[in-house]
């Protein structure tokens, strides 16, 4: 490594460290002190780079070079009506709004008004809160995760969704995190926050949205806890829309308990430079999980998905399908990785990923990792890259529709294989039309 | 309405169709034969508007209109239709979705108005219905998981609900049984007009029974090497295609 490039890496880390926060703003000793040890951890690991194997084919260039100048910047938004016009931030449901990673109160729906649900700020509950002294960084990755510890250490505020045993949440709960950029408050980071807690046999539908408003360039660096309680059932969904010029990198990290369900859908429509990190443990038997996720990548932009299951327990099962599509000189990473801990037999593992390339500039680097120590299993894997049909596109063009017409009815029927599993209406409709502004573009 | 004038055609370096002639009137049934490889599906598909084929000689003459200049959306606007040899799978593209997609734009193109979804789907049944077609198969993704044929059946299916002037039938009936190609058949013949002509592309002469051709040729090595009625197809279902090479003075038996 040469003098200037370490120097570079040692500005970024130090720079972002700099910008941690350390007053006290009333938070708890326990609290406190959980931010100064992974303060110090961010300061020890730095920030990754290729050479450590999980981040081989991602390289952060872009955001070592940002020259952030503060964490505290711009929030006042300038009312709902702004946020109407953004798209995935009106799905018809009780919101809670962040904006540049404070919370809203204005922005956001009554907390009170959901049974046996506690909706909140995770600032303001971090004191009363059981759930988030139980829980708050002990799923996400921070000792090992320079981003997971940064944002530990940095983090204003959050949303906490817990959810009482029993309980079944009608309508999905949807939280906001918009990053307003106005082009003189950058480059700035944020660091949104979830953690949602389901207890014994509830119920509940979660959607994130991350939207980028505005132009200049910032970072996102967003961390997900969830936990699922015995036989709960939790549809998680993070929707990114960042500006283009932003970064955004998340981790999410889920224990399910036993005979539980999980199903993760991320789909990442924006940003620049993005990685979603998943890491989901079955801690209990008879479990089930379903990772699904659509990128839609273009321009330069760079997409990695890095996912890891570990199979813990017996008896459980998982489900795993990424589909993403590219155009131009776009990038992306899917590395899936499949842990069978010994002991974990009748485990039954699918995993897919396919790639579909409009531009033979655009490359993906697809790989699946299987590590199996059971000898009981059913693991299966399967990844593709390729390109459009000519011979269905032919087939339609015989029948009357355009070559265009007939690219964007295939390239739209590849991703509705993900699309047409969410199970949220209104989304499934935001990402419909999303996806039909964003296909005639890229063919 | 359709006239093939010396058409010359090569694929990756080798020629293929080696100066096709061909008219075929409104109203009129043609029928083609010939051995494998003859290039049959190569006329075919020329005639639709493939890419990957070059032409090197002649032209085609489409209801006054230069078809080799069309696109292929163009010219299944303009009436011509195609039923593949070998339908092709589309997961994820609904059957019902697509073919209303595709009569609108022919609807467009004719300066009709676009059907909606009740007014589609009626028309859709109602065509099952009388192709005796799984209406489930309807609701499927294109072709997809369908038996061959299913396949070549919803070929007929959208060559009815799309109402071309010209239908060329790539061996629809290879792997039919009697049954279905009955249905098929009569498919065609409910099709049939004064206005509208057909090529149909086969391999036997048992097709030919239920949709009684005006004109049978024969093409082989890239050329028609000969034309007659309905009566040619007999004798070459008796006979083969070798004497026909050994009347035009060449030895070889056909492969
Ligand atoms: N795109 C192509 N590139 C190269 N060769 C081709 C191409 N298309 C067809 N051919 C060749 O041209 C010849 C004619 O093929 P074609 O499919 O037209 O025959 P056919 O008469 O339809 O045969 P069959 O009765 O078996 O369907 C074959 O030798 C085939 O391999
Ligand atoms: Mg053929």
């Amino acid at each position: 490594m040469t003098e200037a490039v370490l120097e570079t890496k040692k500005n970024a880390a130090m720079k972002l460290a700099g910008l941690a926060r350390r007053e006290a703003n009333g938070e708890p000793d326990w609290l406190l002190d959980l931010r100064g040890k992974a303060l110090d951890q961010f300061q020890v690991k730095g920030l990754p780079d290729r050479k450590v194997e999980a981040w081989r084919d991602t390289d952060l260039g872009r955001l070592k070079a940002m020259d952030f100048q503060s964490s505290t910047r711009e929030s006042d938004f300038g009312g709902v009506e702004r946020l109407e016009d953004l798209r995935f931030a009106s799905l018809d449901c009780p919101r809670l709004v962040f904006v540049n990673g404070r919370f809203s109160t204005e922005l956001s729906s009554d907390a009170d008004s959901l049974g046996g649900v506690t909706l909140g700020g995770i600032a303001k509950q971090a004191d009363a809160n059981g759930s988030v002294r139980a829980h708050l960084g002990e799923l996400s990755k921070w000792q090992d995760n320079a981003f997971d510890a940064l944002n530990l250490a940095m983090f204003e505020d959050g949303a906490l969704i817990e959810v009482q045993g029993g309980i079944e949440v009608e309508k999905p709960i949807h939280v906001v995190f918009v990053n307003l950029s106005n082009g003189q408050n950058g480059p700035f980071v944020v660091n949104p926050r979830v953690l949602v807690v389901a207890g014994e046999s509830s119920k509940v539908s979660i959607i994130e949205s991350h939207l980028g408003s505005g132009e200049g360039s910032y970072f996102s660096n967003a961390v997900t806890e969830i936990v699922t309680g015995d036989n709960a059932t939790v549809d998680h969904y993070k929707v990114q829309l960042e500006l283009e010029s932003a970064v955004h990198i998340s981790s999410l990290g889920s224990v399910q308990e036993r005979d539980s369900n999980l199903r993760t859908t991320v789909i990442t429509l924006g940003g620049g430079l993005v990685r979603n990190e998943i890491n989901s443990v079955f801690a209990g038997e008879g479990g089930w999980s379903e990772l699904n996720g659509l990128y839609l990548v273009d321009e330069d932009h760079h997409v990695d998905n890095f996912t890891r299951i570990g199979h813990e327990k017996a008896h459980c099962d998982s489900r795993e399908m990424y589909r993403g599509i590219l155009a131009d000189s776009a990038r992306a990473v899917f590395r899936g990785r499949i842990v069978v801990s010994e002991g974990a037999q009748q485990t039954d593992s699918k995993q897919t990923n396919n790639n579909l390339l409009l531009s033979d500039r655009a490359l993906v680097n697809t790989k699946p990792q299987l590590e199996i120590y059971a000898d009981d299993v059913k693991c299966t894997h399967g990844a593709t890259v390729g390109q459009l049909d000519d011979d269905a596109v032919f087939y339609l063009q015989t029948r009357g529709i355009s070559k265009e017409d007939a690219r964007v009815m295939l390239i739209y029927a590849f991703a509705g294989e993900v699309v047409n599993r969410v199970g949220v209406e209104r989304l499934r409709e935001e990402l419909d039309s999303h996806l039909l502004k964003w296909l005639p573009r890229c063919v | 309405m359709l006239e093939i004038r010396n058409l010359h055609v090569s694929a990756e370096g080798k020629e293929i169709l080696r100066g096709i002639d061909l008219k075929v009137n409104p109203g009129e049934v043609h029928s083609i034969m010939g051995p494998n490889g003859s290039g049959k599906s190569t006329l075919a598909h020329v005639l639709s508007g493939r890419e990957g084929y070059e032409i090197t000689a002649g032209e085609v003459d489409f209801k006054g209109q230069d078809l080799l200049d069309m696109k292929p959306e163009e010219r299944a606007r303009e009436g011509v239709f195609l039923a593949f040899q070998y339908p092709v799978e589309i997961p994820g593209v609904n059957n019902t979705y697509f073919l209303r997609a595709a009569l609108n734009a022919i609807r467009r193109h004719r300066g009709e108005e676009e059907l909606d979804a009740m007014e589609f789907l009626r028309l859709a049944r109602s065509k099952a219905k009388l192709l005796k077609m799984d209406q489930s198969l309807l609701s499927r993704p294109v072709n997809e998981g369908f038996s061959g044929g299913e396949k070549k059946r919803n070929e007929i299916f959208q060559m009815s609900i799309l109402e071309p002037t010209l239908g060329i039938l790539d061996e629809t009936d290879s792997g039919l049984d009697i049954d279905a190609l009955k249905i098929v058949s009569e498919g065609v013949n409910a099709l049939r007009s004064p206005e509208r002509a057909f090529v149909i592309v086969t391999h036997y002469q048992r097709l030919l029974e239920y949709i009684v051709p005006d004109f049978v040729h024969v093409l082989d090595r890239g050329r028609i090497v000969k034309s007659g009625d309905k009566t040619l197809a007999l004798e070459l279902e008796k006979r083969g295609y070798s004497w026909l090479r050994e009347e035009a003075g060449e030895a070889q038996p056909v492969a």
